[in-house]
């Protein structure tokens, strides 16, 4: 069984992202251009609706002429790549401790009953598609879960239902605690350090 | 000169040593699976693990560079716990499988648990399973055993450059695997069983037919290209089970190549085992005795002119020692071992050797490539080459057919044309050349088998002469041939004399009697009229247009010698007899010679042997390579425009003991690119 997947569709680096591809091989010196490998792959999964097929890898391979096998190794590594179709929104539900202790498996249920997939699943309307991941680093703003490229932090069952809701219905709501905090200071406004002193 | 002490040992070794090599060298045995000396250092098994003095940890020899004054310990406590550990590790997700594991009694992990493991585990999880994976008609795989040491991707990508193999996925979910699960195509396959330090890759064709311990064992040479792989011949009984490469660095290093590992089952379909006579236009069996007076009354009073005889491409130096004498006992002048029309002569033996030798090509600077695939036609000086190429600074060129070599060359040109224009210094390469301190040129058969073969040789020659290939310590020109008995047949002569019948000649059925000593790959469609004499040992092309078949012994029943293409002399010995009636060749030609009244004059190997040292002295000087001097060879002549064909179609099947073998049908089907049109019954 072969992990790749074929679509029998042709794919090809957009003329933008050719001179994006370009850039990347640039950054090594002549003879290394197959260390671009990653940033192309990466390259090809965003074009590729988020995902990469046996032709975009291939297509990568033939890019920096890199055996199809070292292309294959490279993408199968890392888990950042996908190699199955994914939803238009990928949630990388994060279910280390520190998350579980803040009640992560609440979104894993939220998941559940809300829309129906569990870890590695993808809606029938190929909205959402759930991986849990390991520490995603966000620890202070317990829990995480990542939706594309950004963090919505600070989730709990309510607040994610809203996140998802405007999701479904086209509208993307702004990234980061989605409790009343800025980054990871501290909850409702500052805590500590609340007059001036001195004169700087 | 770093020296170091190993277990109060003192060694000096060469800078850039590991820390294992220099333990070798100090006569400590160091426990290892993924490190190989032919091979780049992984560092994955943690089996080399040494105690250092001043380091905190263990450290993993085959990794760590020798340094000056280092003090190693091999076998303290520390180093035994290590070991015991690494083990332990290993074996967690091993199967304990051994008894139906085709690797059993030849596995390095069976052996080393037993030598180096504590003998229990602690680990009483489930093992993690894996799927087995596609790797081809050759290579079976039990993936399940894989221990991870990765030889057999460095292999496929250093070695054999192709790459196809490769580690998915990570850490305990990581799987040894070919792109898409496609089969491994190399020519050099096969050595990744035997590089496998446990049953994970075996060989698919031998899987549950022997134990290594009940087989023979026989040192003998491959004949199945002109390379002289030196060989262990494994059997059981009367069988041949399997070939395994021998070391030898001059020659195959430890490699060998597939169709030469693969073919032997070959050795056991199509078999000539009694003589045949033609008898109102059908074959049918018959006696020795029988046999040798219907060759008999033919021969009987007929002009020497008349006969002829043609040596096949696996025919040994002993049996064509005793055609050749047969022959001139005949009276006759027609003889020749180039069944394929190369241009060779015997003028010179530098022209028809590999000069350079084989490991040779390790000190060249630039190489040409005239009408040869090296790939197919000897794969083990392809990987020669591609080992040369991989240090840098060795530019290739190629004229001929534009193949995949697993290195990069310069693509000249398809034809002679091009050819000259180096040989007159109007390309490019020309100045490589010159430039180059030891550079080799390497002719194939392709090149030499043609109506202007003698021509390009002669250009060849030229461009050695002009640019500086031979020297006094250096001779770059190479001729490289595909048939073992060929630099043999040339040693011994047979070539037509003056005035007499070549190859392609004796074809054209002018001739009364024609004498075939193996020789399948020719056209025999115009025989019809000739008298054909087939000696050999598969019934292939030559047996079905032969009116007498003398069934021989193939080179693994035989004791024999062989003369590779660098002109090295190796012995093989036999291993098993020959099957049913089949005789050792020179004996067949030396019985039919009593029964012509032309007694040849030898009743023994030995006595024979002294005969072939008396026609070419290098023939006593076993496993060397005699340097043949430089003297004049070729005639200029025309050129013509047809581009060079490499005479290799399908690599799986160049010889009638390939040809038989149902290992290297599958190999061809799965493999050649060349398909035929079908023969009527596809489809």
């Amino acid at each position: 069984m072969s992990q790749v997947i074929e679509t029998g569709k042709a794919f090809e680096f957009t003329a933008e992202n050719v001179e994006k591809a370009q850039k990347f091989i640039a950054r090594y010196p002549e003879g290394r251009q197959q260390s671009a490998v990653m940033p192309l792959l990466d390259l090809a999964q965003r074009q590729n609706e988020n995902w990469l097929s046996k032709e975009t890898l291939e297509y990568v391979g033939n890019f920096l002429n890199v055996p199809y096998m070292r292309v294959l190794e490279v993408a199968t590594f890392y888990t950042m790549y996908n190699l199955k179709p994914v939803g238009k929104y990928f949630l990388q539900l994060c279910r280390t401790t520190p998350c579980w202790l803040r009640g992560s498996d609440d979104l894993e249920a939220v998941c559940k009953n809300k829309l129906g997939i569990t870890n590695g699943e993808t809606t029938e309307d190929g909205m959402f598609s759930l991986l849990e991941v390991e520490c995603l680093g966000a620890c202070v703003n317990a829990p995480v879960v990542q939706i594309n490229d950004d963090f919505y932090e600070d989730l709990n069952a309510e607040n994610f239902e809203a996140v998802l809701d405007k999701l479904a219905s086209g509208e993307v709501p702004p990234k980061g605690p989605q409790i009343d905090r800025i980054n990871s200071a501290p909850e409702g406004g500052p805590a500590t350090l609340l007059e001036k002193t001195g004169d700087a | 000169m770093p020296t170091l002490t190993v277990d109060g040992v003192e060694v000096t070794v060469d800078p850039g040593t590991t820390v294992l090599q220099a333990c070798e060298e100090a006569g400590a045995e160091i426990p290892r699976f993924c490190y190989h000396e032919r091979l780049s250092i992984a560092g994955n098994c943690r089996m080399c693990l040494v105690e250092m003095e001043k380091a905190p940890k263990l450290i993993a020899s085959c990794a760590m560079p020798a340094g000056d004054g280092m003090v190693i310990h091999t076998n303290s406590q520390k180093v035994k716990e290590g070991r015991e550990g690494a083990m332990e590790f290993l074996l967690i997700n091993h199967p304990l499988d051994c008894p139906i594991c085709d690797q059993g009694g030849e596995c390095d992990l069976q052996d080393q648990s037993m030598a180096y493991g504590s003998g229990n585990s602690r680990y009483d999880e489930l093992k993690r399973s894996v799927a087995e994976k596609n790797m081809g008609p050759l290579i079976k795989t039990t993936m399940t055993r894989c221990i991870h040491c990765t030889r057999c991707v460095r292999f496929a990508t250093e070695v054999a450059g192709v790459e196809e193999l490769g580690a998915i996925n990570r850490g305990e979910n990581m799987e040894i695997a070919t792109y898409l699960e496609q089969a491994l195509d190399s020519e050099l396959s096969g050595n990744i069983i035997d590089l496998c330090p446990v049953g994970a890759l075996t060989s698919k064709p031998y899987a549950f037919t022997a134990r290594p311990w009940e087989l023979s064992k026989t040192e003998s040479v491959d004949v199945l290209d002109a390379v002289g792989a030196n060989i262990r011949i494994d059997s059981r009984g009367k069988e041949v089970m399997r070939f395994l490469p021998r070391l030898n660095e001059d020659v195959n290093e430890e490699w060998l190549s597939d169709r030469s590992r693969f073919s032997y089952d070959g050795l056991k379909a199509q078999r000539l085992d009694t003589p045949y006579v033609r008898k109102d236009g059908q074959l049918q069996p018959a006696s020795w005795g029988e046999a040798f007076d219907t060759i008999a009354a033919k021969l009987d009073g007929l002009e020497g002119g008349k006969i002829g005889a043609l040596a096949g491409d696996l025919a040994c130096a002993e049996s064509m020692t005793a055609l050749k004498d047969l022959m001139d006992l005949l009276e006759s002048p027609n003889i020749d071992c180039r069944q394929d029309g190369a241009a060779l002569t015997t003028e010179s033996r530098s022209g028809y050797l590999f000069n350079t030798s084989i490991a040779g090509i390790d000190e060249a600077d630039a190489l040409l490539i005239v009408g040869s695939n090296p790939r197919h036609e000897a794969a083990l000086i392809n990987a020669r080459i591609r080992k040369r190429w991989k240090r840098g600074n060795f530019p290739i060129a190629l004229i001929g057919e534009q193949v995949d070599l697993t290195y990069g060359y310069d693509y000249l040109g398809a034809g002679p044309a091009t050819l000259k224009e180096v040989a007159e210094g109007k390309h490019s390469f020309a100045e490589t050349l010159k430039k180059a301190e030891r550079p080799m040129i390497i002719v194939g058969q392709g090149a030499l088998s043609r109506n202007d073969g003698a021509a390009v040789l002669a250009l060849a020659k030229k461009i050695a002469d002009e640019y500086g290939l031979v020297s006094d310590d250096w001779n770059g020109f190479n001729v490289l041939h595909t048939a073992a008995a060929r630099v043999a047949g040339l040693d011994l002569g047979l070539v037509p004399g003056e005035g007499s019948r070549s190859a392609t000649e004796m074809l054209d059925g002018s001739l009364e009697v024609l004498f075939l000593l193996g020789a399948d790959e020719i056209d025999t469609s115009k025989l019809t009229n000739s008298f054909v004499i087939y000696q050999g040992s598969h019934g292939d092309a030559g047996a079905s247009a032969a009116d007498v078949i003398l069934p021989g012994a193939a080179y693994t029943e035989k004791d024999a010698t062989w003369v590779n293409t660098e002109g090295r002399v190796q012995l093989g010995r036999r291993a098993v007899f020959p099957p049913g009636d089949a005789r050792e060749d020179w004996t067949i030609l030396r019985a039919l010679s009593e029964k012509l009244e032309k007694t040849l004059p030898y009743n023994t190997i030995r006595e024979l042997r002294e005969k072939m040292v008396e026609v070419a002295p290098h023939f006593a000087d076993i496993d060397q390579v005699t340097a043949a001097d430089w003297t004049p060879f070729g005639t200029e002549g025309t050129i013509e425009d047809a581009p060079f064909a490499n005479p290799i179609t399908d690599y799986y099947l160049t010889n009638p003991i390939s040809r038989s073998s149902r290992i290297m049908a599958e190999c061809s089907a799965t493999f050649s690119k060349v398909k035929g049109e079908g023969t009527g019954t596809n489809g």
